[in-house]
Formats: structure tokens, C-alpha cells, sequence
């Protein structure tokens, strides 16, 4: 299978920090990895490092055919990412900050309707400012925002905070579907009977690297 | 693509500007707050007034980019956006061209109200109105070249406000020194060339933006 990241003794440094510390690591096209550990064993780094926004100082770091050592830039387009933090201009209407991204990523803006519903953003609320929405609802503004620009690797750092039930049911099945439709996804989650139920392998990382590395069985069987 | 870019995020930072209101609540009470005060120190009928007219709408209109730097440059710096710009497919050039026009706009807004309260409050007249036309965009792009520019650099530090005035201020002296020698020719308060003024407006111009271009990407990256 073609490999989509490949990391071997891969560092990255924080200032002098090495907040990567020998990651070894191989990722098919179409898995869902499930990346485990405790805070600060440097899942969001990993995360980060895989979008091109931390440098690789040391070992060899690959991601969709891209050296981040010498070109990390080149893979930021490729990828989505949800992080802890919205990425929304909360002035703009949600309808607004998702034709904004979409145009940002050079997607026709007539598919940021798509996007709001698949997230299932309510008509009512996409003509709203994003200041006046919930946790949840931005969550969900953030992951149309995302998933607008098609990435081929969809990042996703704790993809169910701040979400309701129905939500995380909506992140799971977008994450399914995503796979299903060819992009590979890698999520750090500590719900994690919610999250190993969907994910297709699990990694566990503690210190900045790796500590173990099993593909989980996938539920009833089926290929989710 | 560039050009795309640039009206993207211009576009975006007016929208933003329109439902916000922050340059119309802020800054325009600001410069009005400076005219009148002006006008009550040394009294509306003097001569003293109408010769430092130049001056003084410069030195406001300075003060005023510097705020208008500050709340266009927050915009990028919101919860998760400078990674969301990083990850995007924006030319770093097209960002830095989108703040340009955006805050040329908005600093064009502010000098029509300035000047129209200075023309109603201090009485002026001009001769050479061509040379104060001339010189208005010159002077006002190359304020927004220098905010464009220094505005992200000085947004992710601590103390960004004095950081962002001794950062613009002394870059932009000669745009305030070209400015108010033109506006002066063109009242009649000195005497000279004025176009070699615009001349020099002309040619800052062509650096601030020049050198925007060049460091864009490192401005991005580094926000």
C-alpha cells in the first residue's frame, strides 16, 4: 500500500525542546490511526509536524511523497487540520467563514453549502456571527471549514471536545467516510472507547516517541 | 492568483471592519478629539493653525494607521487563524496586498472625515490642489505598505502596541516629512518644487511595498 507518512527516528524541535524524539512511524493511504498518550507525550506535535507547521531537525519525515526537511511547506495544502482552537473569524457569519476557507484553498465557494451540510449546520445558524455560537456549534463550523478544502490527510487533535453526543456521532461517521472515500486520517483523542471504535489502528506515544504500535480489530468486522 | 488573494483578504478584514465598527468608534473620534483640541489650543483664527494645517492632518493620520495597523493585524492573530493562513493555499504576497488595501481603504475613510473637519475648522485654502491630490494616496499607500508589513511582526509580541508605533514611526518620518512639504507648497505656506515631493512619495512607496513583497512569506510564517 502506498504510504502517505513516513517517519523514521524523526526529530522535532520546540525552541531546544524536542518535543519529537525518534518518532518511527508508517501510514497507509486509508487508515485511521488513533494516536494514544498521556498530555505532553506529544500527539498534537506529531499532528503538527505532519501538517508542516513544526520542522523535522533530525531523521527522515515524509508525508503524501512530501521531505518535510527540506519542504514542508508543499504538504500544507494537502492537508486538514482541526486543532484545539477554531481558526474562525468570529465577525464573519458561519456561511461566511467557510466560503472564506473554501476560497482560501482555491475551492469554488458554491461547495461550502456542501459543507455546512454534511456537518449538519442548521440553515438558521449560518447566517449568525461565529461569536454568538456555542462551543459545540464552532466545532462544527470548524470541521466544515476543514473538510471544504477535500485534504487528502485529515488531521484532527481531540475531534470530539466541546461536542454533544449527536456531534461526536457526526465526527465519527465523518471520519469513516472520509477513509472510505480515499483520504487517510489521524486523530488524537483520549475518549478513547469512542475513538478505537472507529479508528483502524491505534498508536501509542509517550516522551516524544513512540511506545507501541497495534492495528486494532476492526468492529463486527466490517472494513470501518 | 496573487491578485485573487489580495481581494480575498481585503474584502475579509472590510466585512469585518463593517460589523465590528472599531475604525468608526475608535479611531475617527480619535482624530476629531485631535482637530478640535488643535483648534481650542491655538485658537481656530490664528495663523499659527493654518500653517501647521499639514503637519498636524499628517501627524494624525500617523497616529491613526498605527491603530488601524493594530486592530487589522489582531485579525490574523485570532484563536487558531495563523495556522489556518499557514495551511491554506493564500500566497503569502496576495496576504500581504489584502492587508495593503484594506488598511489604505480604511485610512482613506479617516482622512475624508479629517480633512473635512479641518477644512470647516481651521478655514483653508489651497492652491495647488492638484499636488494635495497627488499626495493624499502617495502618503496613505505608503503608510499601509509600512502597517501591511510591520503590523503581523509586532501582533505576537508582548507590548505590541509601543512595539508597532517605534516600529511604523520612524520608517514613515520621510513619508511625513514628503507629505507635509507638498501639502505646504500646494497652501502656500512653503516654497518650492512640489513635485519632487511626490517624486519621493512616489519612490517610498515603491520600497515599502517592494520590501512587503520580499519578506511576505517570513511574515507569514513567523506570525
Amino acid at each position: 500500500m502506498e504510504s502517505v507518512i513516513r517517519f523514521r527516528s524523526a526529530v522535532a524541535l520546540l525552541g531546544r525542546f524536542p518535543v519529537l524524539a525518534g518518532v518511527d512511524l508508517d501510514v497507509d493511504h486509508g487508515e485511521r490511526v488513533l494516536l494514544r498518550g498521556p498530555n505532553g507525550a506529544g500527539k498534537t506535535s506529531l499532528l503538527r509536524t505532519c501538517a508542516g507547521l513544526i520542522g523535522v531537525s533530525d531523521g527522515t519525515a515524509e508525508v503524501l511523497g512530501v521531505d518535510l526537511r527540506t519542504n514542508r511547506r508543499a504538504v500544507r495544502s494537502e492537508v486538514g487540520m482541526l486543532g484545539h482552537a477554531t481558526g474562525l473569524f468570529d465577525d464573519l457569519t458561519v456561511a461566511e467563514n467557510v466560503t472564506f476557507w473554501a476560497q482560501a484553498n482555491g475551492v469554488d465557494p458554491a461547495d461550502a453549502v456542501g459543507a455546512m451540510n454534511r456537518v449538519q449546520l442548521a440553515e438558521r445558524l449560518r447566517s449568525i456571527p461565529v461569536s454568538r455560537l456555542s462551543a459545540g456549534q464552532r466545532r462544527r463550523v470548524s470541521l466544515a471549514s476543514m473538510i471544504v478544502r477535500r485534504p487528502r490527510l485529515w488531521l484532527l487533535d481531540e475531534p470530539h471536545a466541546g461536542l454533544d453526543a449527536a456531534g461526536r456521532d457526526l465526527v465519527d461517521d465523518l471520519v469513516v467516510r472520509a477513509s472510505i472515500a480515499g483520504a487517510t486520517v489521524l486523530f488524537a483523542s483520549h475518549d478513547l472507547d469512542r475513538a478505537g471504535a472507529v479508528a483502524t489502528r491505534t498508536v501509542t506515544l509517550a516522551g516524544g516517541s513512540v511506545t507501541e504500535d497495534s492495528r486494532a480489530v476492526p468492529p463486527n468486522g466490517d472494513s470501518r | 492568483m496573487m491578485a485573487s488573494d489580495a481581494w480575498l483578504v481585503c474584502r475579509r478584514d472590510l466585512r469585518i471592519e463593517a460589523r465590528s465598527r472599531d475604525t468608526a468608534r475608535h479611531v475617527v473620534p480619535f482624530v476629531l478629539a485631535v482637530v478640535m483640541l488643535f483648534a481650542f489650543a491655538l485658537d481656530a483664527d490664528s495663523v499659527i493653525l493654518r500653517r501647521s494645517t499639514a503637519g498636524l492632518f499628517w501627524v494624525t493620520v500617523l497616529f491613526a494607521s498605527t491603530m488601524i495597523t493594530q486592530r487589522v493585524s489582531a485579525i490574523d492573530r485570532l484563536d487558531g487563524i495563523p495556522d489556518a493562513m499557514r495551511l491554506s493555499r493564500l500566497s503569502p504576497q496576495g496576504v500581504f496586498l489584502g492587508r495593503l488595501m484594506s488598511l489604505f481603504l480604511q485610512l482613506t475613510a479617516v482622512e475624508v472625515v479629517l480633512g473635512a473637519a479641518i477644512v470647516v475648522m481651521y478655514d483653508v485654502r489651497l492652491d495647488g490642489v492638484a499636488l494635495v491630490v497627488a499626495s493624499i494616496p502617495l502618503a496613505t499607500g505608503a503608510m499601509a505598505a509600512v502597517g501591511a508589513m510591520y503590523g503581523p511582526l509586532a501582533a505576537g509580541v508582548q507590548g505590541r502596541d509601543s512595539v508597532l508605533s517605534l516600529l511604523m514611526l520612524p520608517v514613515l518620518a520621510p513619508v511625513l516629512l514628503a507629505a507635509t512639504n507638498a501639502y505646504g507648497v500646494a497652501s502656500g505656506t512653503t516654497v518650492g518644487p512640489g513635485w519632487r515631493w511626490i517624486a519621493m512619495l512616489g519612490m517610498l512607496n515603491a520600497i515599502y511595498v517592494a520590501a512587503g513583497m520580499a519578506t511576505a512569506s517570513a511574515l507569514l510564517e513567523e506570525s
